[in-house]
């Protein structure tokens, strides 16, 4: 029998978790394609990929929130069904999730007994035993934690450490994390590395899910890497090196057909904005956007270009930093005076930022440019209707009729309604933040394409994505964040798959803050 | 031919409206038309007379006015508590301003009149800012003010009446025009105003954005806190008018005056089809609920109900008005 094994599977190791022909659609789009992975005891394995690579959807399957379409997971070589979260935590499988669920107002043994509470006999708590449980765990890992403080006075590092404490109050024998360094500084990522290597020692088993490679490198074993749904590689750390990991997680083909792309050489600066400081977010952020041009913003979710923009926008508190635009200094306040200025800014969560739900398709449009259609203090509906109109043809919106509320459309036409209203304010300056961001292929094609077209009427556009091929595909200059900094401005031939993940995980280009 | 061609068209027409029909989008016009027809029953045939009816419409517009701006408050977002408190201490002040004027003076009536209303909108901006600058919630901050407007009422008044001294204000509150009482017509003129605010004007759009999503409104570059501030001073400005209507009615103010007034404006809203977690709500729906509110407690009277249960039939009119318009989404 000499079946060629597939790279995830070890013959001969003592492996606590085996997932066997993974795969999970979504209606009819394959997420993960039939994975094949054994983990094995007391390692910690990384997990990597870009944005979209399948991470999340596995690491929702092993812990029982998503149930997979097609295949088996195997714990201590028993093949398990794991129904939902509760049943991964009886199997000792517990999740630390990027976002943190906790509840602020509560104390850190609250939190950790959260929904797992000890009762006295009479059915009131155990506060006493509760108390002492918490505490007693928390010393023996050590963390610097009071089990009485409340969950909202702890800084983010402490918030994780009660998030890893309540994971293993459950006797968790795999802790997975997902990403948990990205809110982390310095010192705090090296007691959470302290930290891991302790529970490692204990024999907890740890999938560490991050895109940040030098990470991977100290902290992790082994190391996995996903692409568009397939297992690509799995490697022990020392056998690869940072950029052979970037390497494995890039390299797809182009699959979209994007316009082709025109170059504009005028040097007619249209924004400069120079130093800009938001506290805690952006440091010293500078760039130049020309007439006409696509420029892309690419970066790993978390490095500040939504912030940079919102900030640009007046949505955010500038501490420093300077802003022309046609040459002249401007003072923005309020997302008003950047619309005066002819600005326009495109949010990424078109649900709770962009659309109004329950508004319908004439009144999603207006919103902005509302004055425009004022006579005599009243509302010009047939103008409003006729404008509406207008937008439905152009940018292809498919709608039964245009009276009704907005929350019954698909993604793809929300977001053109949404472009509609932003291009109804005759902008100047376009940003589009992840203006493709969960709609389908044609829509977005079409959407690529009214960007080509806003562009060639003289409208700049800056296209926000962390989906690198649309980067390249549109933009004709590419500027890339990472940690609330310009990691390095792309051109020409070097925008590329490889220098733009190089410059976003800072194996390339200006290095961290400080 | 053409004859039964048109009718056709005119019977599909129709059909086709009815088939469209939703009974959630109609819910309170529905509910207007069978709670009509009962009290026809229940009251024939006293209930049907000119002069019961216009008696209603006056005994519901105090309260009435004031819904039509506490609508505008709940679709953006908000709730104004202290509206009853409002009316009463706006009155008693407009007496005391009154009774500055010696004599029957047709000046101090008028200067009188624009000072309840100026007093009024005051008093709502007050509201306003607690809720906008000082980031109050509405619920706590209005509370705060209703007690307020109503201790200082009592402390001014002495805890008695507050006589005016002029015959000629009493004209106002209890004036007759075209057979139908002032504060009828008032009530009538304000909901028609407001109605073409929320409808027809930007700011009346950007109160329902802003209650519908205040961060779409606010990444839409719409000044939220101006547009949250104006509902509580259109409030102040409703309440300062019925403060008028209603001191004037008597000609005189007791300091215990219009107590409970929010919880009708607020109830006449919600059973209009205004949405009490924001962003949708409409003027004439509030309307609707204030007259069938009043029907309500005429219904009972003529029928000869305990007033005791008036209460109780109001309390179920409101639970069922909102299961109609809530559940039939789902």
């Amino acid at each position: 029998m000499d079946i060629p094994k597939p790279p995830g599977v070890v013959p001969s190791a003592d492996i606590i978790l085996s997932v066997e022909g993974i795969t999970k659609e979504f209606s009819t789009v394959r997420v993960l394609d039939s994975i094949d992975l054994a983990i094995e005891r007391g390692e910690v394995m990384g997990l990597i990929g870009e944005n979209g690579a399948g991470k999340s959807t596995l690491i929702k399957i092993i812990s029982g929130i998503y149930q997979p379409t097609a295949g088996t997971i195997r714990l201590n070589g028993e093949v398990v069904r794991i129904g939902d979260y509760s049943t991964a935590k009886n199997l000792g499988i517990s999740i630390v999730p990027q976002e943190f669920n906790l509840i602020n107002t509560l104390t850190v043994y609250e939190n950790i007994f959260l929904g797992n509470e000890i009762r006295l006999k009479s059915g009131l708590l155990d506060k006493g035993t509760m108390r002492k449980q918490a505490a007693a765990q928390l010393q023996e890992l050590r963390m610097p934690v009071k089990v009485d403080r409340l969950i909202g006075d702890l800084s983010v590092a402490e918030k994780q450490m009660v998030e890893i404490s309540k994971a293993l109050m459950l006797h968790a024998r795999i802790l997975i994390m997902d990403e948990p360094t990205t809110t982390l500084t310095g010192h705090e990522l090296e007691t959470l590395f302290t930290l891991m290597r302790q529970l490692k020692a204990q024999g907890v088993t740890i999938i560490f899910v991050s895109h940040k490679l030098r990470e991977v490198k100290t902290i992790c074993d082994r190391v996995t890497v996903l692409r568009d749904g397939k297992l690509i590689s799995v490697d022990t750390v020392d056998s690869v090196d940072e950029k052979d990991l970037a390497r494995k997680m890039i390299g797809r083909d182009f699959t979209q057909v994007f316009p082709a792309k025109k170059y504009r050489d005028g040097t007619d600066v249209v924004l400069q904005v120079e130093h800009l400081e938001v506290r805690n977010l952006l440091h010293d952020v500078s760039f130049t956007l020309r007439r006409g041009e696509i420029l892309g913003f690419a970066g790993l979710v978390g490095a500040g270009r939504t912030e940079l923009f919102e900030a640009v926008m007046g949505l955010r508190h500038v501490e420093r930093g300077s802003i022309a635009i046609e040459g002249k200094a401007v003072r923005i306040r309020h997302a008003r005076d950047a619309v005066d200025l002819g600005l326009a800014y495109i949010s990424e969560d078109r649900q709770g930022k962009g659309i109004v739900q329950n508004f319908d398709i004439p009144k999603n449009i207006t919103l902005i440019s509302l004055v425009e259609y004022v006579k005599r203090h009243l509302i010009d509906k047939q103008a409003e209707g006729k404008k509406a109109s207008h937008y439905v043809k152009v940018f292809n919106i498919v709608a039964a009729s245009q009276k009704m509320a907005l929350r019954y459309f698909s993604g793809g036409n929300q977001q053109k309604v949404y472009l509609a209203r932003w291009v109804d304010t005759d902008p100047k300056i376009l940003v589009l933040d992840e203006p493709t961001r969960g709609i389908d292929v044609n829509a977005k094609r079409e959407i690529y394409e009214f960007i080509h077209m806003l562009a060639a009427k003289g409208i700049s556009c800056i296209v926000i994505s962390s989906e690198m091929e649309e980067v390249i595909g549109l933009c004709s200059r590419v500027y890339v964040m990472k940690e609330g900094m310009v990691a390095g401005c792309l051109t020409d031939e070097h925008i590329n798959e490889e220098e733009i993940m190089f410059h976003a995980t800072g194996i390339k280009g200006r290095k961290a803050y400080g | 031919m053409v004859d039964s061609l048109e009718k056709k068209s005119f019977a599909t027409a129709l059909a086709g409206y009815f088939g469209n029909f939703k009974l959630s989008e109609h819910a309170t016009g529905v509910g207007f038309i069978l709670l009509f027809l009962l009290a026809t029953i229940v009251g024939w045939p006293n209930f049907l007379q000119f002069r019961n009816l216009t008696n209603i419409l006056r005994q519901i517009s105090y309260t009435g006015i004031i819904g039509l701006g506490m609508t505008l408050i709940i679709i953006s977002g908000g709730i104004d508590l202290s509206v009853g408190s409002m009316t009463a201490f706006t009155g008693g002040i407009t007496i005391f301003f009154l009774n500055l004027f010696p004599g029957d003076s047709v000046l101090a009536v008028i200067l009188s009149s624009m000072f309840a209303i100026v007093f009024g909108s005051i008093c709502g901006l007050f509201n306003g800012l607690l809720v906008t600058k000082g980031r109050i919630a509405p619920f706590i901050a209005t509370l705060g003010t209703m007690s307020i407007f109503r201790s200082l009422i009592q402390y001014f008044s002495g805890a008695g009446n507050i006589l005016s001294n002029n015959n000629l204000y009493a004209d106002i509150g209890s004036g007759v025009f075209l057979r139908i009482p002032v504060p009828v017509w008032v009530f009538i003129a304000v909901a028609v105003v407001l109605h073409i605010v929320l409808n027809d004007t930007r700011f009346g759009r950007y109160v329902c954005a802003v209650g519908a999503n205040e961060q779409v409104a606010r990444y839409s570059a719409i000044k939220v806190q101006t547009i949250k501030l104006i509902p509580y001073v259109i409030t102040g400005f409703t309440a300062g008018l019925t403060a008028l209507l209603w001191s004037s009615r008597l000609n005189c103010i007791n300091p215990s005056d219009c107590t409970g007034y929010e919880l009708d404006a607020i109830a006449a809203a919600v059973i209009g089809g205004t949405s009490m977690s924001g962003g949708k709500g409409s003027v004439m729906g509030t309307v609707m609920g204030a007259v069938m509110l009043g029907m309500i407690n005429n219904m009972l009277v003529l029928g000869g109900v305990s007033s005791y249960l008036q209460q109780a039939a109001r309390g179920l009119v409101i639970i069922v008005a909102v299961l109609l318009q809530y559940n039939n989404k789902n």
